[in-house]
């Protein structure tokens, strides 16, 4: 073969390995903030890719696939780790050198991955990743001998401290060249026998190659003592979710106040240069102001998606699984729908996907089912604005903050109905035995502050992107059936009655006026199907346009002028329910690969919302809040 | 006897043998043992195969001869449990760990 070639084109390197191995710090280390989040073609598992270059300038081409114990695929994410390696992926051709990521202090599993890996004749190279804790642990591991056990180049590596990646990256492109190791791809699915044998070899190779450590860790053990303790496990993971709200609400006043008033100064600076009129209210009232209204809930969004971040990377999140698992399994949900439920709480949408770790199918649709009802992070902005004009800003018992406890409670509204929900889902109609858990609790670390940078950025960008594409032309036909068409000559009332937004909020509102809503707002759930938050910035435009004398009041001022406590307290009932966010619905459809399921969904969450938000109006109009 | 007996089915129970060989689904915390035997058979209606039980066990490092100890126990019906399986630790639940025979080191209470 032409070595010359081969030196010159791009190499593909797949990274494969357990869960916790690492791995995804290793990608980021190696790739920096050279990486791209898509989805694999006709499959929405996510595919992470990015791009290095060698000291000897070749263009290498990483994939970071789907954690796996074995590549006898169970869950829609490992079908792909599988068939990536293997090269059945449509339109992917199959990677030319494997990097097996090991946690050095947990070889045993991985050295069975690795025997499978030598059966599909891919050359890989094995990177024993967190040599630095293995060390210190003083765990002694004969590495030339293990090369020549596993058959594969042996590099330790530190993904976090940057270290021994020139020699990974250099063994790696070695072996696009030199093919060595690799050969026919004689891989087939294991039975239990030929599990057992592996895992007798695994267990002959740690034997002869590992010293177990001198000083074993014994933080993990000390810290499980706590955190699962029984009844204190559960009061620490109730308490640090409090904690994370609370955080969510006071933490992101001041960067938003901030964006908040840049985003007025630009406005005023917009309309003091333009002329008075159509343009300059397209930009100031348009533009900016729905922009603006948006982007001022990204802090709070980040710092969900910190501590979410944070409770992942430490390891906690596996714990917090446990935990929740009876609770869970009483409603009849899976233990592993924690996770996508909590990651439901910054967005349906990625919870939604991440439902493809729970393989049973009835398990997986409850799961879908019900993500939607958590607290996602576009409702942020809907229950801040209605909280902040209506919850006086109190303190209650000496340290707790009023609208931070009204938050709370929406929050908890929101997982008690998804758990009522899917009991009923689960008495009903699909009665029957769950999915076994069965999870790894893996070691508590320290998260790698550059990690949860890369992550937290990716999350930003992933919100910018979709408040410019999406939540943007929204705003301007938003505007649009706002402002015209004109008013009549004569006419008393403001501008905006006699716009098609008018016009169209006065034909939901008879639908909408039983549960207190008047049309501003049922004009906001109308472009707020496109994402929640947008019904924000609809508010902000409808109020800013038939605002008469044109000065720009805080929307929540003009709120909580306007609207009767009933109401506000009756909008955001509605919106702890509603369906409001068409991605979503989406997604279920590509989920589930089907219209009846996204039906199923709307057709219950409307129905919830409008009845809670009936009850809430009435109780509270009962109460003298009308 | 320890509690944990009364809340385990039937089949579990006779699942418990003598020279110490019992179900894992019977270990109370602090036990400790060696895996003598895993199958995919809980006792219990599973929804994947048993067949396929065994093969997810023996990959999480349920293999006959790992060394076990558990760890922890949840606060419900002591629901579900950690274990070590020689360096790892895993949450399963009682109804899975039915297909795991440990011989467990000494008396258990």
């Amino acid at each position: 073969m032409n070595t010359e070639a081969a030196t010159l084109s791009p190499a593909r390197i797949a990274l494969v390995g357990n869960p916790n191995s690492g791995k995804t710090a290793l990608f980021n280390a190696l790739t920096g903030s050279r990486q791209k989040v898509a989805n694999y073609a006709g499959v929405t598992v996510e595919r992470k890719e990015g791009v290095l270059t060698t000291p000897g300038g070749r263009t290498l081409r990483l994939l970071d696939l789907p954690g796996t114990y074995s590549l006898r695929a169970r869950s829609p994410d490992e079908v792909v780790t599988r068939d990536a390696i293997l090269g059945r992926l449509a339109g992917e051709a199959a990677p030319d050198v494997l990097i097996c990521v090991a946690d050095a202090t947990n070889l045993r599993l991985v050295l069975r991955l690795a025997l499978e890996l030598k059966q599909v004749g891919r050359p890989f190279v094995l990177a024993l990743n967190m040599f630095d804790i293995a060390q210190r642990q003083g765990l002694r591991i004969d590495l030339d001998l293990l090369a020549r056990e596993v058959g594969a180049p042996i590099v330790t590596t530190v993904a976090t401290r940057k270290r021994g990646l020139d020699e990974l990256i250099a063994k790696a492109e070695m072996l696009t060249v030199t093919h060595s190791g690799g050969g026919a791809n004689v891989w087939r699915e294991p039975d239990a026998a030929e599990i057992r044998s592996a895992h007798a070899e695994a267990q002959r190779i740690f034997r002869v190659c590992v010293k177990p450590p001198e000083r074993p860790d014994t933080i993990t053990g000390k810290i499980d003592d706590v955190l699962l303790n029984p009844a204190a496990g559960l009061l620490i993971l109730a308490t640090l979710l409090f904690v994370m709200f609370q955080a969510v609400f006071t933490w992101a006043t001041p960067a938003m106040d901030l964006i908040d008033g840049g985003f007025a100064a630009l406005a005023g600076w917009v309309g003091a240069y333009l002329p008075q009129g159509l343009l300059g209210s397209f930009i100031a009232d348009g533009l900016i102001a729905g922009v603006g209204s948006v982007l001022v809930f990204l802090p709070q969004i980040l710092i969900l998606f910190f501590f979410i971040l944070l409770l992942e990377d430490s390891g906690y999140m596996a714990r917090a699984a446990f935990l929740m698992d009876k609770i869970m399994g009483g409603a009849g949900l899976h233990g592993r729908a924690f996770i996508p439920l909590l990651s439901s709480f910054a967005c349906a949408i990625p919870g939604i996907m991440s439902t493809r770790v729970i393989d049973n199918r009835h398990d997986r649709l409850t799961t879908i089912l019900v993500a939607p009802l958590m607290t996602c992070s576009a409702r942020i902005p809907v229950y801040t604005l209605i909280i902040g004009a209506f919850i006086p800003q109190t303190t209650v018992w000496g340290f707790l903050s009023l609208q931070g406890l009204v938050m709370f409670g929406l929050y908890a509204s929101g997982i008690v109905s998804a758990l009522l929900v899917s009991f009923v889902i689960r008495k009903l109609f699909w009665r029957g035995t769950v999915e076994p858990f069965m999870m790894e609790l893996p070691t508590y670390r320290w998260p790698e502050p550059r990690n949860v940078l890369l992550n937290l950025w990716a999350r930003a960008k992933i919100f910018i992107t979709r408040a410019g594409k999406i939540i943007l032309p929204l705003m301007v036909l938003i505007w649009v059936l706002a402002t015209f068409p004109y008013p009549p000559e004569g006419a008393t009332g403001p501008a905006i009655d006699y716009s098609f937004a008018g016009i169209l909020g006065g034909w939901i509102e008879p639908l909408l006026r039983p549960i207190g809503f008047n049309w501003q707002m049922s004009i906001a759930l109308i472009p707020g199907m496109a994402a929640r938050e947008v019904a924000v910035a609809t508010l902000g435009t409808v109020y800013a346009v038939s605002d008469p004398d044109g000065t720009a009041t805080a929307l929540s001022a003009t709120l909580s002028s306007q609207w009767s406590l009933a109401s506000a307290l009756s909008f955001l009932a509605w919106y702890v329910f509603a369906p409001q966010c068409a991605p979503t619905l989406a997604v279920v459809k590509r989920e589930t690969n089907s219209w009846l399921w996204p039906t199923v969904m709307f057709v219950y969450m409307v129905a919830l919302a409008y009845l809670a938000a009936f009850a809430t109006y009435h109780i509270a109009v009962a109460m003298g809040a009308g | 006897m320890s509690d944990g007996l009364a809340l385990v089915s039937s089949l579990d129970a006779a699942l418990a043998d003598t020279a110490g060989e019992r179900s894992l689904s019977l270990a109370s915390r602090g036990d400790r043992g060696v895996i003598v035997k895993v199958t995919g058979v809980t006792g219990a209606d599973e929804s994947v195969a048993t067949d396929e039980l065994e093969r997810r066990l023996l990959e999480m490092g349920f293999v006959e001869g790992a060394r076990i100890e558990v760890l922890h126990e949840g606060l419900f019906g002591r629901d579900p449990i950690a274990v070590r399986v020689d360096d790892t630790r895993v949450a399963l639940r009682r109804r899975e760990a039915g297909a795991v025979t440990v011989k467990f080191d000494g008396i258990q209470s």
